[in-house]
């Protein structure tokens, strides 16, 4: 008696859990569909497709989610990068300091975002003697790139722990020297955990707000324009524009596991 | 260059290391001294900065005037941590013990939410718990709440919004730590005559506690600097020390005051993660981020 009682609590504790975690990305969207009157956008008041037909008739809509975009293709690029040297390093090589470089590599994931982007916003400051060094694009890019190669480090790192170093060592015994055996074998053995962290590290950039709300200057990104427009409404087309990345990136981690489970 | 390497191979690890923590050094390690310096700056914007060690009356002033909202968001954030731990560990217990073929999937609802805008998400709650809103409008309609009650704006919407947003980061680690736990343990305690309580209060809970730490060091640490849950569904009386910093800096540029405050925050949370990791190492913590 008592189990079935806990059996089923349980249950349906997990559904409203479920809810719970689903229902903000359900309003997102229905939001999107509302005919809202007036600028606010917060009580439903009837169906319309008209905010997905004009997508980008609100101002500045358009320019915002390209930034964002060119902004977290370039971070991912290079973060993925720097990220999976180090990653290779951690994981494949034994030296002095390996542990205190990890907790060093972690600190920064582990440093309130606020905290992160008040930093950067200092150095910027200091740098430039007034009328200081101008925060722009080139500055978000700084700083998504800072806090997503602790994000790919991360992630590289426990994808290639499982690593079996044995089919190396078979690659070397047929003849292959090092750099075909990393090309030939080890890199596409690893892709995936790159691709991961890719993935990660470009939804992080994109959907930033707190790093970039202090170094963007007059940039102004998606999520900045969805702050600049909170305090006077937000128009149903910004809910469109969430729901349309909420999909893609599901569709992305999606095909990824497919993918994958096709390889194994 | 590859040759070199081959006679030295104990230079191939630093040089992999190197791009990525140079860019470490240059954009973490010297911001955060630059805002030591700033928080020893006088002066203005316009007319310029100077640094003098005089200032560092800047630190009890800025202590002594914001001491409300660092206090508050202490309170928050460890309200808020206990409220995941709560709502998050039935949940985690769930998905490694009873969800069957299901795993995955649940796994992939927990993280749904970062697929969609932080902002967005934050603004989602503002319209469900609207004072007329989903939830409380059909409630007042029928009269189960006063006409005057209200969520929104109050520090329980405040924390409800943070504990939401970093709900993640509390499941995931526990998910880990009890996916680890060898099931045979339970058994034992089982033939032990330990009924399904007490097996769970000496076997499985204890062998949970490093996902529960880490859970609970992974959502109070962005609690704490949280002000975007604060401006969007609190009130001017919900103000957190992250609305303090966020303000000082870009609304009234008091970099000194700003950044002495978020000196003093990172500080704190540093030693918190250093002793942490010197006890409990950093494993259970990446686990709920990787």
């Amino acid at each position: 008696m008592l189990r079935w009682l806990g059996r089923n609590a349980l249950r349906a504790y997990t559904g409203l859990a479920l809810i719970y975690l689903l229902l903000p990305i359900f309003i997102v969207a229905l939001f999107s569909f509302n005919d809202p009157v007036g600028k606010t956008n917060y009580s439903w008041v009837g169906f319309t497709l008209d905010h997905w037909v004009n997508l980008f008739a609100i101002p500045g809509l358009l320019d915002s989610v390209v930034t964002s975009i060119r902004i977290a293709l370039i971070s991912t690029l290079i973060a993925t990068t720097l990220g999976t040297l180090a990653a290779l390093a951690l994981v494949r090589y034994q030296f002095r300091g390996r542990p205190a470089t990890s907790l060093f590599i972690f600190l920064p994931l582990a440093t309130p975002e606020i905290i992160l982007g008040a930093s950067l916003l200092t150095l910027f400051v200091a740098i430039g003697k007034p009328p200081f060094f101008p925060l722009n694009e080139f500055t978000i890019l700084i700083a998504h790139i800072t806090f997503n190669i602790s994000y790919v480090i991360v992630t590289v790192r426990a994808r290639l722990a499982g690593f079996d170093r044995r089919l190396e060592e078979a690659a070397a015994d047929l003849g292959a020297d090092g750099w075909q055996t990393f090309w030939r074998v080890t890199f596409p053995l690893i892709l995936p955990g790159i691709a991961a962290a890719g993935l990660l590290a470009f939804s992080l950039s994109i959907d930033d707000f707190v790093i970039t709300n202090f170094t963007a200057g007059r940039t102004t990104t998606f999520p900045m324009f969805v702050w600049g427009s909170a305090r006077v409404g937000v128009p149903p087309q910004v809910n469109a524009i969430g729901t349309i990345f909420f999909v893609v990136a599901v569709s992305a981690v999606a095909i990824g596991s497919i993918l994958q489970r096709r390889r194994a | 260059m590859i040759a070199f390497l081959r006679r030295r191979p104990g230079l191939l690890p630093l040089l992999l290391l190197a791009p990525a923590i140079v860019w470490l050094v240059a954009f973490y390690v010297y911001p955060a001294i630059q805002m030591l310096q700033a928080s020893l700056w006088s002066g203005t914007l316009e007319s310029g900065f100077t640094f003098s060690l005089a200032n560092a009356a800047t630190y009890p002033e800025a202590l002594g005037r914001y001491s409300d909202q660092f206090l508050r968001s202490i309170l928050y954030a460890a309200v808020s941590t206990l409220l995941c731990l709560a709502l998050a560990f039935p949940l985690a217990y769930t998905i490694a013990y009873r969800a069957g073929r299901f795993r995955t999937v649940l796994l992939f609802i927990v993280i749904a939410p970062f697929f969609t805008s932080f902002l967005l998400r934050v603004l989602a709650w503002k319209t469900v718990l609207g004072d007329d809103g989903f939830l409380l409008g059909p409630l007042k309609s029928i009269g189960l709440l006063p006409e005057e009650f209200r969520i929104l704006a109050t520090p329980a919407a405040v924390i409800f919004g943070i504990s939401y947003n970093f709900f993640p980061f509390m499941v995931l680690p526990i998910y880990v730590s009890l996916e680890k736990i060898d099931r045979r343990l339970v058994e034992a305690a089982k033939d032990l005559y330990a009924g399904p309580i007490r097996a769970f209060q000496r076997v499985t809970l204890p062998l949970a506690l490093p996902g529960v730490f880490a859970g609970s060091l992974l959502v109070f640490i962005p609690a704490m600097g949280d002000f975007v849950n604060a401006e969007l569904l609190g009130s001017v009386q919900t103000r957190l020390i992250g609305n303090v910093i966020q303000s000082r800096f870009l609304v009234n540029n008091d970099y000194p005051t700003a950044a002495a405050l978020s000196f003093m925050l990172m500080a704190g949370i540093l030693a918190a993660v250093f002793i942490y990791a010197r006890v409990l190492g950093t494993d259970e913590l990446e686990s709920g981020i990787g």
